[in-house]
């Protein structure tokens, strides 16, 4: 089927090149060709290109499986991840990759999520707050509702590429916006029987401009997620939280 | 040169670094945390099925416990495993399971009531208990006797690392990120730390720590073909083998998962034959009960491995570009099954192999999969020739898997085992004071730097990425599944080879800082060495035993291999490491070896095996019918955990059986 299609197509690449820690390089695209192969996907070719063309691209994979969400990155105009991106989804065979913006460039396509993410996490305070600290861990565990369970694992998926920070227009005019990974994240204590945190805890990290009064509702977000997280539906539950409370 | 000293030093930010570094830090040591990625991305988030714990919650896991979880684990390590640390694994599993309850794991959770499953292929009805209800769950696995598993449907790795990371950032644990450990400091006897070069800087630092903890997981990819991250190198072993002192064990115990998809090799969970899925050759036909008739398909990995490689060798695979292979067949569980708790299978089906698993099979084939060989420690984590060096997780030969691990053992090793070593370490760290040889550091870090210099200046010819692939090659091609003499010795003499050019490679990009390919080129010379010892060890154990099969020496030889691997690299300028071995000790057994249930019991016995059996039912017998489970093992065979770990786990039967003679005392101290 598509690999007899697509087996032999010299496939074009324009892949943005800059170095910053190189004094006196300029960013740049550099066109690279390719030969396709069945099965082959974005991963696949970054690795080639840099066995066989040029030693020196930056770029981040780990787990090449759309599990970690360390590849993410704009592949013809859209963030994604690039493990999981087929190259026979371009027919006309020219795929241009940009890093995700929102982030410290590393070089070429790595960018800093990780520092981008542990910074929310610190600032937002994004673990759970426990009710009580003395839960004995040699007892029966506190049962808790399985529909609670599913749906907070539901919440869990993100794996904190950064697509939905990069998708998000709002983040890209105001710096301290927390997207839409902070506050999925904090949606997702917010229901967590087990946490702690009132609605007015919760007020103060995201009842303002920085948060969810703060989004436009352009549905970046959502519309990139590659886990398919219900981000606007999250933003809209802790808004109305937020405009309920009463304190 | 940038020295930096903490009392605990933990290099790797997966589940056992971390949980590890919290131990630490729970004491008020001063921890630091190396990574080569951010915490998050660590391969501990691609555990899918679960974490094995016996709660004994559901109904299929009721009567449970820590002696079923150590006999199971026993048998599928095919006694090769140290039986202490399997009991203290599986002692401390059930409290690690309820710690990360209260650390925000969402635990799937049991629902009173009728639910209907899939066991061997048909659909059943189990009935959980009322008082079962919101309890933590299980599934079913390989080679286990109970449904032990504990998990979030397929995501179970994921939601124990962001519960582990977030616990870690809440106690602010900092963690160093694109920062690779390329060399241990030691004085021969005394681990001081390691040299670890920033990825984005190419800065060289010396990290000193109290302890160090090498917690970089397994080494998957020496192989071609692996459901392992790529960043899962070996670098960890490498380093402790690279002291020319420090010893690694089992490094030729390598597993194959049989339902790695084609041709990628990216991993479907065993939870898919767990929750009642099938493997069917080209003409749909189930084989699996034609080879293992009790077990089928959830007998143990490495049974299902050979069986499977065993069918295709018939010719009953199916003929792909890549080769043949089998099929998964998930079908049967329905939709709203594979939608809920096996999602994540179902997005790597539908992006990359453009299925829909609840209506098509996925193509599948035994892929490398997990190293149960690493750093040898002693039970508290610490390695026997260099002080103050631990190792934790996949990395290391704590040794609870021995020569094949069951599927769920590995995710639950990494917090189990964090928790333990982790209060071993935190022990150390507070009986040792900070030894700063700032002269030791900087040779260590100069000879890092020169060999840099080389690599970059030194005009070799040799490329990094071709050596890589060759030694994937040899690897998948010579030390697979099923290994034999000629093949093996093939793999070693061409590995040496490859060795001998490795210390000629010659770099295009000449960049000191970001340079992917001198982080290449560094790390191909270390895994060459890996690879070495895993080719080595395989050829020297001439019997099969786990997932160490020999075609020419099929019967598993008690008598003369009932022992474990050593490996070590004294001289630098060697070509093979050197082997030595470690004698287990059948009279200090509590389960001496025995017939592990699959296939023909072909093993040549071990002559002490009957007289600790006659031991064994002499020390029962003595103790009495009043003795209850917990007396009669600790007559068998004492073991020690932290005592902090040593209450006993209460269980829901503890309670359902009020009236009832099997009440047990919760919360005693076992002697």
């Amino acid at each position: 089927m598509s690999q007899i299609e697509t087996k032999g197509r010299t496939l074009t690449f324009n892949i943005f090149r800059y170095d910053p820690q190189e004094v006196g390089d300029k960013p740049k695209m550099v066109k690279y060709q390719i030969e396709e192969t069945p099965g082959m996907t974005v991963f696949i070719t970054l690795n080639m290109l840099r066995e066989h063309q040029d030693t020196s691209l930056q770029f981040d994979f780990v787990c090449r499986a759309g599990i970690c969400g360390s590849c993410a990155m704009v592949i013809n105009g859209f963030p994604t991840l690039a493990c999981r991106t087929l190259t026979k989804n371009y027919p006309k065979g020219e795929i241009t990759l940009m890093p995700l913006p929102g982030f410290e460039l590393i070089g070429d396509l790595s960018v800093n999520t990780g520092k981008f993410m542990r910074e929310l996490a610190e600032r937002l305070k994004l673990w759970l707050h426990p009710m009580s600290e003395d839960a004995d861990v040699h007892r029966l565990e506190i049962p808790m509702s399985p529909q609670e369970a599913a749906k907070l694992y539901e919440l869990e998926r993100c794996v904190e590429c950064g697509v939905c920070v990069s998708a998000c227009a709002t983040k890209q005019m105001r710096e301290t916006f927390v997207g839409a990974v902070g506050m999925m994240k904090l949606a997702r204590f917010e229901l967590d029987s087990r946490d702690s945190r009132s609605t007015e805890d919760f007020y103060h990290v995201i009842g303002n401009q920085d948060g969810v009064f703060g989004c436009m509702t352009l549905l970046g977000c959502q519309d990139n997620c590659p886990k398919d997280l219900p981000h606007m539906q999250q933003i809209a539950y802790l808004r109305r939280k937020m405009a309920m409370a009463q304190f | 040169m940038k020295l930096i000293y903490t009392d605990s030093l933990v290099v790797g930010a997966g589940l056992a670094g971390l949980r590890v570094a919290i131990a630490s830090k729970e004491r008020g040591l001063d921890t630091l945390v190396l990574s080569l990625i951010p915490a998050k991305r660590s391969h501990s988030a691609a555990a899918q099925g679960g974490m094995q714990a016996s709660l004994g919650n559901t109904v299929k896991g009721m009567g449970d416990d820590e002696d079923i979880h150590f006999q199971d684990t026993v048998k599928g390590s095919d006694w090769g495993c140290d039986q202490d640390v399997a009991r203290m694994f599986a002692h401390c599993a059930p409290k690690a399971v309820r710690e990360l309850a209260n650390w925000g794991v969402p635990w799937t959770r049991i629902t009173e009531g009728p639910r209907q499953v899939v066991v061997n292929a048909e659909k059943v009805t189990i009935e959980e208990a009322k008082e079962a209800h919101g309890l933590i769950n299980a599934r079913d696995f390989g080679g286990t006797k109970k449904w032990r598993t504990c998990y979030t449907a397929d995501g179970t790795g994921h939601s124990l690392l962001y519960a582990v990371d977030n616990k870690a950032i809440s106690m602010d644990i900092p963690v160093h990120e694109r920062v690779e450990a390329l060399a241990i400091i030691h004085d021969g006897k005394r681990c001081h730390g390691v040299v670890a070069r920033c990825l984005v800087t190419g800065e060289l630092r010396a990290y000193i720590g109290k302890s160090t903890t090498i917690a970089t997981g397994g080494y998957g990819r020496i192989y071609e073909v692996s459901t392992n991250a790529i960043i899962c190198e070996g670098i960890g072993q490498a380093l402790a083998l690279e002291t020319g002192v420090a010893k690694l064990g089992n490094m030729e115990a390598v597993q194959f998962h049989p339902t790695a998809i084609v041709p990628v090799g990216i991993l479907t969970t065993e939870g898919c034959r767990g929750d009642g899925g099938l493997l069917r050759d080209k003409d749909g036909h189930r084989f699996m009960p034609d080879y293992e008739p009790e077990k089928k398909e959830l007998a143990s990995r490495d049974v299902v491995s050979r069986r499977m490689t065993e069918h295709m060798r018939k010719g009953k695979g199916v003929d792909s570009p890549y080769g043949p292979h089998l099929w998964l067949d998930i079908t049967l569980l329905g939709r709203k099954h594979v939608e809920t708790n096996l999602r994540e299978v179902k997005e790597i089906c539908e992006n990359f192999l453009g299925i829909d698993p609840a209506k098509e099979w996925i193509p599948v084939r035994p892929t490398q999969h997990y190293s149960m060989g690493g750093i040898r420690t002693d039970k508290t984590g610490q390695n026997p020739q260099l002080k103050g060096l631990f190792s934790v997780g996949e990395a290391a030969c704590w040794d609870m898997h021995g020569f094949n691990r069951l599927g769920g053992n590995s995710l639950a090793e990494t917090v189990v085992g964090g928790m333990i070593i982790g209060k071993y370490v935190a022990d150390f760290c507070q009986e040792n004071s900070l030894e700063i040889d700032t002269n030791l550091a900087e040779s260590f870090v100069d000879k890092v730097r020169d060999e840099i210099d080389d690599l970059i200046e030194g005009g070799g010819t040799e490329s990094p990425f071709v050596l890589r692939k060759e030694m994937q090659r040899i690897m998948m091609d010579y030390v697979g599944i099923f290994r034999n003499g000629i093949e093996l010795d093939k793999a070693v003499s061409e590995l040496q080879g490859l060795l001998e050019r490795s210390r000629d490679i010659g770099l295009k990009c000449s960049k000191r800082h970001a340079n992917p390919e001198l982080v290449e080129a560094l790390r191909v010379k270390r895994m060459i060495k890996v690879a070495l010892t895993v080719a080595c060890g395989a050829a020297a154990r001439t019997e099969s035993r786990g997932a160490h099969a020999r075609e020419d020496f099929p019967q598993r030889n008690d008598k003369d291999w009932l022992n474990r691997t050593l490996s070590s690299w004294p001289d630098e300028n060697a070509l093979s490491p050197e082997l030595s071995y470690e004698q287990l000790d059948v009279m200090k057994m509590e389960l001496p070896p025995g017939y592990r249930g699959y296939g023909i019991d072909n093993a040549i016995t071990h002559p002490d095996t009957e007289k600790r059996e006659q031991e064994i039912a002499d020390i029962i017998s003595e103790l009495g019918e009043d003795a209850d489970r917990y007396q009669r093992q600790n007559a068998i065979m004492p073991y020690e955990v932290p005592k902090a770990l040593q209450p006993k786990n209460e269980r829901l039967s503890d309670n359902l059986t009020e009236s009832g003679e099997c009440v047990e005392k919760v919360g005693e101290t076992v002697e």
